[in-house]
């Protein structure tokens, strides 16, 4: 039997797989198994209704996708009458994201959201399609440790910060939202991006930017989850092109405690539950009894390069646990 | 790798569609054949896994589409089905080659395997009493179309089918919604037969000979403005099938919005969980 369950921002999972805000919802139930997840995260919602931006809201890229969504919302009050009362009957515990464009609204938007049923809130700091080009709490420490202190005040429930890799310095705003009482890192968020379509030469989204996400984004969100976990000493869930097992092995060892899934679900739609069966299966035929072991398990000793085939290739799991055996 | 040319009579007549309710389903189907209708249109005949749910007219499939050869689509591809054969577990599209994923999908050779995800969305509903009803497709909405002829025959309806194309020769689906029991007339551009006017008098000519309870539209914005017209005056029923970029399929990301009319004010729909198939009045074309 293989241990999978992990402790995370105020949290105990059964795994440390979840979905990505904006990604999953309801409709969902019938096509992969939600008593699977280690938590359920929900799309971001304000404290009004909102519309959302112009189509075209996604376009594709090589190996990912941008978006610019713009953050619909049927409002808080709707969500927490209509929605949160629905997750009551799977087990895993249900992590609601909010954002709102003022500290006040915000803090509102926290208390209104702390109701029976959620067991954490994920604030969405960092979101490129909320205000102009992506202006976010999360640009900058300051703003950062300001917003996450005035949350902290406003709930009790355990509060996951999600970070922009849009900052320039991705470690001193986790270092902030830390100071700021947060319970964990969610790192991170969608790149700010864009692409034309040169025969209109027009932008190839409505709202001309927008948010690039999967698998084009793993190496540079890994490495930011990487520096987080180095930087801070509260939980890193990493969050950004994981679309198998393999991917969330990889920030695990640089040290998260959990990993989010988003775009892979649109194309592969139990890509969560393949996750975790992956996980699993990773364990067992590497020897490994608790997924805890790999968290932060990240080998930095000079490794002896013999170019003639001699060291095992460290991509490879297998043949990497048996030379370190 | 191009498929042979093929006259578009191999493709065999429509099979009465059952629509059987499914949970959408990620499954490996294995391409039967493949060929070219028309210079701009392909059919793709699959046959699906034992067991495999099975989709209603107006339903589609999200297709993850091969990749290689300089072809890397990465998002699915939304289609809708063109011929539902439950009991040969079969399935068939029809389709245009537009861009990368239709082009990759192009590749596809008989014994290749397919991925698909589905069936997905919300198909067309018939009106009450066995009404008589139109159907008015171009392009692409003749394909979203194609079930509909034998599921309304099937259940009692009269069926007549306004097939609207650029040229005589791209008109799709003639033989095969005839064979299924439509009467059906076609309008190009070519012949100066498709413009407003001339539809809008064929409709009006059918409503007065009693032939037009209900009417649906796929394919033109013009089109489904005229329609929803028609159908205003006469109090008729409607439906209309629209398409929107898609990611997800399943209704969790919001980027396949469309605006609708819903009590005097504008809203936005998900044309993959709340449609494809909408009310026609309530579509703001
Ligand atoms: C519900 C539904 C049913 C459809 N049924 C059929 C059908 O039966 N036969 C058929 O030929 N076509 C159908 N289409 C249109 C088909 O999805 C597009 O032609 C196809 O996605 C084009 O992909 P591409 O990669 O070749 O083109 P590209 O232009 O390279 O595609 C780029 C992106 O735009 C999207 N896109 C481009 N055109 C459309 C479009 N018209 N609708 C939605 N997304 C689009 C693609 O999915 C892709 O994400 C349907 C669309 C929808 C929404
Ligand atoms: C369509 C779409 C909608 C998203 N909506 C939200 C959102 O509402 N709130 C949020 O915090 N992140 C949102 N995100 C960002 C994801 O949660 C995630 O941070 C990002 O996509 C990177 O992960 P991925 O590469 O696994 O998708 C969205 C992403 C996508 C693709
Ligand atoms: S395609 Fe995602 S909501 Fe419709």
């Amino acid at each position: 039997m293989i241990d999978l369950s992990v402790s995370c921002g105020g949290l105990a999972l059964a795994n440390p797989v979840m979905p990505a805000s904006g990604t999953f919802g309801l409709e969902q139930a019938g096509i992969f198994d939600f008593e699977r997840l280690g938590a359920f995260v929900t799309k971001t919602i304000t404290p009004d209704k909102r519309m959302g931006n112009p189509t075209p809201r996604v376009s594709e890229v090589p190996n990912g996708m941008l978006n610019s969504i713009g953050i619909p919302s049927k409002g808080a009050a709707a969500f927490v009458r209509d929605v949160i009362p629905r997750f009551s009957q799977w087990r895993p515990p249900l992590v609601v994201s909010i954002s709102a464009n003022t500290p006040d609204a915000f803090a509102d938007l926290a208390r209104t959201v702390s109701v029976e049923g959620v067991a954490a809130i994920e604030i969405n700091i960092s979101c490129p399609n909320l205000e102009d080009d992506g202006k976010a709490f999360a640009m900058r420490p300051e703003s950062t440790r300001e917003i996450v202190r005035r949350l902290r005040d406003a709930t009790a429930l355990p509060l996951w910060a999600k970070l922009t890799p849009n900052a320039g310095d991705v470690a001193a705003v986790a270092q902030a939202a830390q100071d700021g009482g947060a319970d964990a890192l969610v790192v991170a968020n969608t790149i700010l991006a864009m692409s034309v379509d040169v025969t209109t030469r027009r932008p190839s989204l409505g709202n001309v930017m927008g948010g690039l996400s999967g698998p084009a984004v793993k190496p540079i969100i890994l490495r930011m989850a990487y520096q987080c976990a180095r930087a801070a000493t509260i939980p890193v869930i990493g969050c950004g092109g994981i679309s198998t097992a393999r991917d969330a092995l990889e920030f695990l060892i640089v040290g998260c405690r959990a990993v989010q899934v988003g775009t892979a679900s649109f194309v592969h739609p139990s890509a969560l539950v393949d996750v975790v069966d992956g996980l699993e299966a990773h364990c067992r035929e590497t020897g490994i009894a608790r997924i805890e072991d790999v968290i932060g398990s990240l080998d930095l000793t000079q490794a002896e390069h013999d170019m003639m085939g001699g060291a095992a290739p460290a991509s490879d799991p297998a043949a990497y646990a048996e030379a370190h055996a | 790798m191009m498929m042979p040319m093929l006259d578009h009579d191999v493709v065999p007549p429509a099979a009465p569609a059952h629509p059987a309710p499914g949970r959408p389903v990620e499954l490996e189907a294995v391409v039967r054949e493949h060929v070219a209708v028309n210079d701009e249109y392909r059919y793709l005949s699959l046959d699906l896994p034992e067991g495999a749910p099975h989709a209603k007219p107006g339903q589609f499939y999200h297709l993850l589409c091969p990749t290689g050869d300089g072809l890397e689509p990465f998002f699915r591809r939304p289609m809708s089905v063109y011929r539902v054969e439950p009991e040969k577990n079969r399935l068939g599209f029809l389709y245009k080659v537009t861009g990368t994923g239709t082009a990759a999908m192009a590749r596809l050779w008989p014994g290749d395997t397919f991925n698909l995800f589905g069936p997905l969305g919300i198909g067309f509903t018939l009106p009450a009493d066995r009404a008589p009803i139109v159907l008015l497709g171009r392009g692409v909405g003749l394909a979203t179309m194609g079930p509909l002829v034998p599921f309304a025959r099937e259940n009692g309806h009269r069926v007549t089918a306004i097939l609207s194309a650029r040229a005589p020769d791209l008109v799709m689906s003639v033989d095969e919604m005839r064979a299924a029991g439509a009467d059906v007339i076609t309008v190009t551009d070519a012949e100066g037969t498709s413009a407003v006017p001339h539809v809008e008098g064929i409709l009006e000519d059918l409503v007065a000979k009693g032939a037009c309870a209900a009417l649906y539209v796929c394919g033109s914005s013009r089109l489904t403005r005229l329609a929803q017209a028609v159908a205003a005056r006469h109090d008729l029923f409607g439906e209309v099938a629209l398409e929107q970029q898609m990611a997800c399929g399943v209704g969790v990301c919001f980027c396949c919005v469309r605006p609708f009319r819903e009590n005097g004010e504008t809203v936005h729909r998900r044309v993959c969980c709340e449609g494809p198939v909408f009310p026609l009045a309530e579509a703001l074309a």
